[in-house]
């Protein structure tokens, strides 16, 4: 129907509480709470010989200060493993406050807590530790190398060790009898989420109540709500979390608990008063997570047209000082890495390394732009290889519309078959190539050339598993003012849930998207979810608040039927415009808010409404319950897949090695889009990260383990100047797998740019590209060394 | 040691405001924490993303970098100060909200400042003046093209109350 909802690109609800200034983050809340401030570690590998924490006595304003030695019980324990896996044999998370050993530079070490911050700062500035200096172990060659240990007992520094093969035969020996064969050395560096508003606790302890409320900026509320629970020894019911505005994630705020997210609880409770921390913007560099970061060695056999027929690569992670989050980001750039193309005999190997630095957990793409850097550049090195068009070479390999439902023969991330639901891949690579000008791109460079300008054409093509299990949840009510309350239990940070949430419950009910308000991460309000990451929360949430949705519409429909008499049967009614009506006689019709009035048999008449109720008390039927409201879940049987394609024009000054985006171009599926505003929304937030991840964003450590960027001066976010105009272009198909046909959107425009740059790069300078990111200088060393093998080469064949 | 208090007046959004603060209170947390205009936000407190971005005196400056003394006896104006009287969405509001120029809005009221000086200086900017225009201030949900989409919208939407108001007064 044209008059539906989903579908339509309709402004944010929420957007005019943020815009007058009236949003409410962590930070604003909580005014007059005490104020905590942590002491980290300055350095990234030593033991703790000594704390003094004397001179911060003197400070006025001081309240507690901790270390490791008062933290009692669970809490001094370390925290959870949250995602155990058996390839993961040697574990090891951080405790809250380091205990005798810091394994990187900005760990916790003490938590000062006074009146307000400056204060809290000025007491943690006087608390002096002594550090008894161990080698650090810092970057994958290191770490690989094991002559240092990060943790003593764990050999070679190895986290986990895993091997997965997509069940087609054996891929080394596939490569050895394919007719052609090459090897690439490739290399991805070390960024981060970076969200604006990083992150903050506030916590309040109800003595009376035994209730501890907690105010996080987190992607999962219910999770860390049982996991502060866990920690602290309190039932589970005593515990309220609540995530309120957040200003982004990425990726950084779905790892829990965090060290602070149990140690201002805990406080809250000992001292018996408000507290609240939030990080700033150098803590968050040196303590919260990091990505990216990977070796990648791949090996490829190959026919004369460019088919894969064996594909080995392996792959060395580096997971930072603690694996709290497990192994997620290295599996999913093992089993994303095929995207959208069907290969021979498959084999992947990855090795996650413990080094001295912050921990690596997913940052939005969680792995699979290092998967794709590496499909990528091996289809740009075949066709280089062979002399075919890089085109002609991935149309070679991709999987066809009529191969769907496709079978990847690996496991995913969510421990289930990695089975594509559905995809045109063949007419996104058309779409690609006509909307970037593939076809008359050789005339453009002509012209380029001739004002002595160098310009190159890449692209880069994935496939995401979006939408994971295990679940959502959702509870609609209808109230009896006739407001439709929608509370779903996972957070949202920005991607504009209140408003395509609303869509959705909108359609079902017959109701305006301004009837509706959604409620997002609040366990007052839902207690079970799993949360917002991994491109999830539209295809989860948004079919669960289908499903609760349609079952209040059916109460509706067996109340009114009631209401109505004469006959009238509940499946005679439709929900239109407000009003449950009768669909051969809309006159015959109830407004949806007398229904909720209905619905709740009273005794009492203490209002106009409640006096109808009192009337009306027999609608309910006796096998019903009071209240127009139900809970609804989603519990998807396995990931679905979306897909996308990036063409990229850049142009490479000759001279500087300055290098610019001419032209960026997006094909997008993401299967039916509830919202297509927010959709493009997201994609072009995706490619501005990409842009950063592929020229200019790199975490830098030194040999002594320092972070030495740890600031937005030195640390490069490219600004409106550094990210071009996307052209974007979406194609639909639907998903085979969830009842709305919903694939997610999140994640998609940051996967693929790095391989799309790269493949510009190379094609402006005719070198190859084997690490991102790329700068001018770097560029410029790659010509200097391109130049010097170019000479060689020619003196020998003189 | 008891830090010694400042009596500090400042006028925001067009009221006269007054608090005692110690000397090296920033600008910006003397918004926040003392006369509670928490839309003022905190993005890097070192003077590089712009969401503590305020206009002092009319000029654009980043709260974090200020002290709140050094403001004593200035006008001052926050996001909550770029809405029209009676709360409605200002004009460069109103363009975010139509252009999808936000998505988490913490760096938001930082760009609704600057844009809003701008736009004084510049009534009828190019795509590529907008784009300048907001190269000084950091997001990392939207890509920066709706943002860009919105300075041009709100350049339109204030010549049109203009062309409206002018149209109002040659009818009186």
């Amino acid at each position: 129907m044209s008059d539906k909802l989903v579908g339509q690109p309709l402004v944010r609800k929420e957007d005019p509480r943020l815009l007058r200034g009236d949003g409410r983050y962590l930070d604003d809340l909580g005014r007059g709470a005490l104020a905590a401030a942590f002491v980290r570690s300055p350095v990234a590998h030593a033991r703790i010989a000594d704390i003094d924490v004397t001179d911060a006595l003197d400070v006025e304003g001081l309240v507690a200060v901790y270390t490791h030695e008062d933290l009692p019980g669970r809490v001094a324990e370390p925290l959870p493993l949250l995602i155990p896996h058996p390839d993961l044999s040697h574990p090891r998370t951080p405790y809250c406050l380091a205990k005798d050993e810091v394994n990187h530079v900005g760990e916790a070490v003490v938590m000062v807590v006074a009146t307000d911050r400056y204060l809290a700062e000025d007491a943690a500035e006087r608390i002096v530790v002594t550090y008894e200096d161990l080698p650090p172990v810092v970057g994958i060659d290191q770490a690989r190398a094991a002559q240092r240990l990060v943790h003593d007992e764990v050999p070679g520094n190895i986290a986990a060790r895993s091997v997965q093969t997509n069940g087609k035969g054996d891929a080394r020996g596939a490569i050895a009898a394919a007719p052609h064969r090459l090897s690439l050395d490739l290399q991805i560096e070390r960024s981060a989420s970076m969200p604006m508003e990083g992150k903050g606790v506030l916590a309040h302890w109800d003595a009376d109540d035994r209730t501890l409320r907690v105010h996080t900026s987190t992607q999962t509320s219910t999770s860390v709500r049982l996991a502060v629970a866990a920690k602290l020894e309190l039932p589970p019911d005593r515990v309220e979390v609540i995530t309120p505005d957040v200003g982004g994630g990425f990726g950084v705020k779905i790892v829990h608990p965090w060290p602070e997210e149990i140690l201002v609880p805990w406080a809250a409770m000992t001292l018996g008063r408000d507290v609240k921390w939030v990080e700033d913007r150098r803590e968050h560099f040196i303590s919260s997570a990091h990505e990216r970061g990977q070796q990648q060695h791949v090996e490829a056999g190959f026919d004369g047209s460019g088919r894969l027929l064996g594909l080995s690569v392996e792959i060395w992670h580096d997971n930072g000082a603690y694996v709290p989050y497990g192994i997620i980001v290295p599996i999913v750039t093992s089993t994303q890495l095929l995207g959208p193309y069907k290969v021979g005999a498959y084999r992947v190997e990855f090795t996650s390394l413990y080094t001295n630095t912050v921990i690596v957990t997913p940052y939005r793409g969680a792995g699979r732009p290092q998967g794709v850097f590496a499909m990528e550049r091996t289809m740009d090195a075949i066709a280089e290889y062979l002399g075919l068009d890089r085109l002609a070479v991935r149309e070679a390999n991709l999987i066809q519309p009529e191969e769907m439902p496709y079978d990847q023969g690996l496991v995913f991330q969510d421990g289930r078959p990695l089975i594509y639901d559905s995809g045109d891949y063949p007419t996104m690579l058309r779409m690609i190539r006509e909307l970037v000008g593939w076809d008359g791109f050789e005339a453009e460079r002509a012209a380029a050339a001739a004002e002595g300008r160098r310009i190159g054409i890449g692209i880069g093509a994935y496939v995401e598993g979006t939408g994971m299990g295990p679940y959502e949840g959702a509870h609609v009510k209808v109230e009896t003012t006739g407001e439709i309350v929608v509370s779903t239990g996972l957070t949202t940070q920005g991607q504009g849930h209140y408003t395509s949430l609303a869509q959705i419950a909108a359609d079902v009910l017959g109701v305006g998207v301004g009837d509706v308000t959604v409620i997002t991460g609040d366990t007052r309000r839902f207690k079970y979810a799993v949360g917002t990451f991994a491109s999830r929360a539209i295809v989860t949430s948004g079919n669960a608040v289908a499903v609760a949705a349609g079952k209040v519409a059916e109460k509706a429909k067996r109340i009114a039927a009631a209401a109505l008499g004469g006959g009238t049967a509940p499946e005679d009614l439709e929900l239109v415009d407000g009003t449950v009506r009768r669909r051969d006689d809309p006159a015959a019709s109830i407004d949806l808010r007398t229904v909720a009035v209905l619905s709740n048999p009273l005794r009492y008449a203490f209002d106009e409404a409640a006096k109808a109720a009192t009337q009306f008390a027999a609608a309910v039927g006796t096998g019903d319950e009071p209240g127009l409201e139900a809970t609804g879940y989603y519990m998807p049987e396995r990931s679905t897949f979306a897909a996308g394609a990036h063409g990229v024009v850049v142009e490479t000054d000759p001279e500087t090695a300055d290098i610019r985006i001419l032209r960026y171009c997006v094909v997008h599926d993401c299967g039916v889009v509830v919202n297509p505003r927010i959709v493009e929304g997201q994609v072009h937030g995706g490619v501005a990260q990409g842009v950063g991840g592929a020229l200019y964003e790199r975490i830098v450590y030194d040999d002594a383990g320092q972070l030495v960027n740890a600031s937005y001066m030195d640390f490069l976010i490219p600004f409106a100047t550094e990210v071009p105009h996307i052209q974007t272009a979406h194609m639909v198909t639907a998903s085979g797998v969830n009842p709305l046909g919903l694939k997610g959107a999140g994640e998609a425009g940051v996967i693929p740019t790095s391989a799309a740059v790269a493949s510009a790069i190379e094609d402006a300078e005719g070198l190859a590209v084997r690490r991102m990111p790329i700068s001018p200088s770097e560029l410029y060393e790659l010509r200097k060394l391109h130049e010097t093998r170019k000479s060689r080469k020619e003196q020998v064949s003189a | 040691m008891t830090e010694q208090l400042h009596q500090i007046t400042v006028t925001v959004n067009g009221v006269a405001r007054r608090a005692d603060a110690p000397a090296r209170r920033l600008l910006a947390d003397f918004l926040r924490m003392d006369l509670g205009l928490t839309g003022t936000h905190l993005g890097c407190e070192h003077g590089v993303c712009g969401a503590c971005t305020v206009l002092m005196d009319g000029v654009p400056v980043r709260a974090c970098l200020i002290f709140a003394v050094s403001a004593d006896g200035h006008a001052i104006t926050t996001v909550e100060g770029c809405c029209d009287s009676g709360g409605e969405l200002g004009p460069v509001q109103q363009a975010f909200q139509e252009c999808h120029g936000l998505q988490c809005g913490f760096c938001t009221p930082g760009f609704i400042t600057t844009i809003t000086a701008y736009l004084e200086e510049n009534p009828k900017p190019t795509e590529e003046e907008a784009r300048e225009a907001i190269g000084g201030n950091l997001c990392r949900c939207t890509g920066y093209q709706n943002i860009v989409a919105a300075v041009l919208r709100a350049a339109e939407i204030l010549r049109e109350r203009d062309a409206d108001q002018a149209g109002a007064g040659g009818a009186a």
